[in-house]
C-alpha cells in the first residue's frame, strides 16, 4: 500500500484549469465543413481527407448505442478541434507557459527524467511536446504523434491505419475517424526491446472539448515495447467527450504491454475502442485502469490470429458517486493453440456502477485454444451497484475455458478486525479496496503502482471530481 | 479513579436485540493477569468485542472504563489508540493487504494516537528493525511479514500473528480470546510463552481460555467464571485450577438462575 498524500492537495492536482489561449478553435459542432476544416489544417493527403468524410456519414448513420451506458451527449454542443500551439516543442520550454505549467503540476517532466525512454504530451486536440531517447532513435524507432506519422511515415501509415479498427466497427470509432487529432504513433523494428516505457499523457482544458487521439502501434518481429497513457482533465459543468481509437499490431514473436490510467473528470463520456492483432506467439497485455470519468465504455481486445499468440488483459474499475464504468475485455482465438487470460476487478462505491462485460469467442478451427476469466466486483455499500455480462461464443469443442465471477460487500468483520488495530474506518476501507486491487497493482511498474494506490486513495476520500 | 485500570461496570450487551449479558462487573489494574473462563455461549467472547467496541454488540446499560475515562461510545480505532487490544479467536483475511504494511499503518496510529490519515507513518527504517526484533522473539520467518494478513495462515500461525500484533502495538491492555483454541499442546505452550515473553505482564491481561496450558506462563491473579451472562464466581488462581479438574456441572447446580439462563440462550442460538 502506498503511503498516503496530503488528499486535497492531491484533487487540486487534477481539477484546475487554465487560460485558454489558442491558436486555431473551431466552431462548435459536427458536419463535413468541419471534418474538412480539421483535414485542411493539416495538410493532410487527399486519402486521409476522404477518409475523414466516408467516416463522418457512417458516424451520422449508427444511432447511439443502447446497451452499456446511458450516453447523453448533444454531438452539436461540443468543440472537436482546438490547436492550443504552432508547433510541437521538444523541450517542455518550447511550450507556451500554460501548458508548461500544466504539464509541471502533473509530474510529467519529472517522470520523464526518472523513467521513461519517451513521452507525448497531448494538449485539447494536438501533441504539444514529444521525446524518444536517442539511442532508440538510432535504432529505428519511431515515436511521434499520429499527425506527424502521417506526413513523414505515409508508406507505415497507409499500410496499417485502420486495419484493425475500421470506422464501421462501431459509432465512436467512426467519431474518432471522421475527427481524429493526436495520439501516437510507435513502431519498433524487428528484434529491438524498449525496455522502459513510452508514456503519453492527454490532458483535456477547455470546456466542451471533445478529444479524439488515434494511436497506432506496431511492434515488429521479435520485438517488445511498454506504452503507458493517463489522463486527466478539469471538472466542468458540462460534458464533454473522450473517443479514442487505439491498434495495436504485434507481429510474430512480439510483446506489447498497453497499460492506461484514465483518471478523467467524472463529466466525460470516455467511448474508447482498444484492439490488438496478435500473430504467431506474439503477446498481447492490456492493463486497464478506468478510475475517472462519467461513463466509460471500453472493452480492450486481442485477436489472435496465428498459432500461439497470447492475450493478457487485467482490467480495474472504481466506480464513484455519478459514475458508470462498463468496462472489460474481448478476446478472440482465430488460431489453434492460443490462450488469454481476462483478470477484472471492480469496486462500487456511494451510488457507483461498475460492469463487467466481455466475451470470449473461440472460432472454429481454433483447437486446443485456452482462456480463463476471473472477475471479482467489491460493493462498498448498498447504494452501490455491480453487473457481469460475460459472453462466450465457442464454434470450437477441443478447447479449455474458465470462468469464475464473485462479488463481495466490505465485511463488517474486516473493518472491525483493521478498526481495532487504530485505523479509521476511512483508512481501513481504503486499505481493504487496495488489497483487493493488489493482485493487479503488483503487475504494475513501481511508480503507477504507487499513482494507481494513490488514485484509488483519492476515489476512496469520495471528493474527486 | 485508578488512573491504570480497565472497568466494565453493570456492562448489559445485546447482540441482534438478543441480551447475551447481564450485569458484568470487572476491574483489571495494569500488571495484573485475569483469566475469564466459562461454558461456550455464556457470553465470554461478546464481553471482549464489547470492550473493543464492536458496532454489532450493543451496550444498552452499564459502561466500560479506562483509566477512569469512560470509553463506552467511543469507535473501536480510538480505543485502539487509547491502549486497548484484542487478540481475535477467528481473526478475518484481509486479502492483497500484507502484514507489514497494515501493522506499520497501525503501529503508526496507535502510537501517535492524533494522527489523521494521510499524516506520515513511523519510519520504515525503525519500523523494519523493530517488526524483526519482534519476529526473531517470537521466531517467525521473515517472509512471513510479506505474507497477506490472515490469508490462507494455518490456525497457529493466525494465532502467532495476533501476537505478534500484540507486541507491535504494545497495548495497556490486552483481551487475549481463546488464543489457544484450535492449537495443538505444543502450540498452545508456545503461544503461552509468548504471550510472557513480549511482556505480557507488563500489560493488563484479560485471558479468555478452556485450557490452563495458555495460563501456564502467565497465571493468573484473578479468575472470574461467567454463566448466563454473569460473572457467578471471582477467586484467584485455584478457582482456574479447580474448574481445569471439574469442569462446570457443579457451579450450575450452585447457581441454577444463571444455568436456566445458559440453558435459554443456547435453546435460542441453537434455533
Amino acid at each position: 500500500m502506498a503511503e498516503k498524500v496530503d488528499v486535497i492537495g492531491e484533487i487540486r492536482k487534477y481539477d484546475f484549469r487554465v487560460d485558454e489561449r489558442y491558436v486555431f478553435k473551431a466552431r462548435k459542432g459536427l458536419d463535413r465543413e468541419i471534418v474538412a476544416e480539421i483535414s485542411a489544417m493539416k495538410n493532410e493527403p487527399e486519402w486521409m481527407r476522404d477518409f475523414r468524410l466516408k467516416a463522418l456519414e457512417v458516424f451520422e448513420s449508427r444511432p447511439t448505442p443502447t446497451w452499456g451506458g446511458k450516453i447523453d451527449v448533444d454531438f452539436q454542443d461540443i468543440y472537436y478541434y482546438i490547436k492550443p500551439t504552432d508547433r510541437q516543442g521538444h523541450s517542455w520550454d518550447e511550450l507556451p507557459e500554460e501548458i508548461k505549467q500544466t504539464f509541471d503540476r502533473l509530474g510529467i517532466p519529472e517522470a520523464e527524467k526518472k523513467f521513461l525512454a519517451g513521452v507525448k504530451a497531448q494538449y485539447e486536440s494536438e501533441v504539444v511536446y514529444g521525446s524518444l531517447r536517442e539511442d532508440l532513435a538510432k535504432r529505428g524507432v519511431v515515436f511521434v504523434d499520429m499527425d506527424t506519422a502521417v506526413r513523414e511515415y505515409p508508406d507505415l501509415v497507409r499500410e496499417y491505419f485502420s486495419t484493425v479498427i475500421p470506422p464501421t466497427d462501431n459509432k465512436f470509432a467512426a467519431l474518432n475517424s471522421a475527427v481524429w487529432s493526436g495520439g501516437s504513433f510507435i513502431y519498433v523494428p524487428p528484434g529491438v526491446n524498449v525496455e522502459f516505457p513510452l508514456q503519453a499523457y492527454f490532458r483535456i482544458n477547455a470546456a466542451q472539448m471533445g478529444q479524439f487521439e488515434r494511436t497506432l502501434i506496431i511492434v515488429d518481429e521479435g520485438a517488445s515495447c511498454h506504452y503507458v497513457e493517463g489522463c486527466t482533465a478539469p471538472m466542468y459543468s458540462s460534458e464533454s467527450l473522450h473517443a479514442a481509437v487505439v491498434e495495436v499490431i504485434a507481429k510474430r514473436g512480439a510483446r506489447v504491454r498497453y497499460t492506461t490510467i484514465q483518471n478523467w473528470a467524472n463529466n466525460i463520456y470516455n467511448l474508447v475502442t482498444k484492439r490488438a492483432v496478435a500473430y504467431r506467439d506474439a503477446l498481447v497485455e492490456w492493463v486497464d485502469g478506468n478510475l475517472g470519468s462519467r461513463l466509460t465504455m471500453k472493452y480492450p481486445a486481442v485477436y489472435m490470429l496465428e498459432p500461439g499468440a497470447r492475450a493478457e488483459i487485467l482490467s480495474v474499475a472504481f466506480a464513484s458517486k455519478g459514475q458508470h464504468q462498463d468496462a472489460g475485455a474481448k478476446v478472440v482465438h482465430a488460431a489453434p493453440y492460443t490462450s488469454s487470460r481476462i483478470v477484472s476487478k471492480s469496486i462500487s462505491k456511494s451510488g457507483g456502477r461498475s460492469s463487467y462485460r466481455g466475451l470470449v469467442k473461440i472460432e472454429r478451427g481454433a483447437k486446443r485454444s485456452k482462456s480463463n476469466v476471473v472477475c471479482d466486483a467489491l460493493i462498498l455499500d448498498p447504494q452501490s451497484r455491480s453487473d457481469t455480462y460475460p459472453y462466450i461464443e465457442l464454434e470450437e469443442q477441443d478447447v479449455m475455458i474458465g470462468h469464475e465471477a464473485s462479488v463481495s460487500k466490505i465485511g463488517e468483520e474486516q473493518l472491525f478486525y483493521l478498526c481495532s488495530r487504530g485505523l479509521t474506518e476511512a483508512e481501513a476501507s481504503t486499505m481493504i479496496v487496495a488489497g483487493f486491487i493488489e493482485p493487479l497493482v503488483k503487475e504494475l511498474p513501481m511508480e503507477y503502482a504507487v499513482e494507481m494506490n494513490r488514485l484509488i486513495a483519492l476515489q476512496m476520500e469520495g471528493s474527486v471530481g | 479513579m485508578n488512573p491504570e485500570t480497565l472497568s466494565v461496570v453493570d456492562l448489559h450487551v445485546t447482540v441482534e436485540g438478543k441480551p447475551i449479558l447481564k450485569g458484568v462487573n470487572l476491574t483489571i489494574r495494569r500488571g495484573e493477569i485475569h483469566a475469564l473462563m466459562g461454558p461456550n455461549g455464556s457470553g465470554k467472547t461478546t464481553l471482549g468485542l464489547a470492550i473493543m467496541g464492536h458496532p454489532r454488540y450493543e451496550v444498552t446499560r452499564g459502561r466500560i472504563e479506562l483509566d477512569g475515562e469512560d470509553i463506552t461510545h467511543l469507535e473501536p480505532h480510538e480505543r485502539a489508540r487509547r491502549g486497548l487490544f484484542i487478540a481475535f479467536q477467528r481473526p478475518v483475511a484481509i486479502p492483497g493487504v500484507r502484514l507489514a504494511d497494515f501493522l506499520r499503518h497501525a503501529v503508526s496510529n496507535v502510537r501517535n494516537p492524533h494522527r489523521k490519515e494521510g499524516e506520515e507513518l513511523i519510519p520504515m527504517r525503525e519500523f523494519r528493525k523493530e517488526l524483526k526484533e519482534k519476529m526473531d522473539l517470537l521466531r517467525m520467518d521473515a517472509d512471513f511479514a510479506r505474507r497477506y494478513v490472515n490469508d490462507g495462515f494455518s490456525g497457529g500461525e493466525m494465532k502467532r500473528a495476533e501476537i505478534l500484533q500484540m507486541a507491535m502495538l504494545r497495548p495497556k491492555f490486552a483481551i487475549l480470546d481463546e488464543t489457544d483454541s484450535g492449537l495443538d499442546v505444543d502450540a498452545v505452550r508456545l503461544a503461552s510463552q509468548s504471550i510472557a515473553e513480549i511482556g505480557g505482564r507488563q500489560m493488563g491481561l484479560l485471558i479468555i481460555t478452556h485450557h490452563e496450558r495458555l495460563l501456564e506462563h502467565n497465571p493468573p491473579d484473578v479468575t472470574h467464571v461467567l454463566l448466563g451472562g454473569r460473572i457467578v464466581e471471582t477467586g484467584g488462581r485455584e478457582l482456574a485450577d479447580r474448574l481445569h479438574r471439574e469442569g462446570y456441572d457443579q457451579l450450575r447446580e450452585k447457581y441454577p438462575e444463571a444455568a436456566a439462563e445458559e440453558a435459554a440462550l443456547a435453546g435460542e442460538t441453537k434455533k
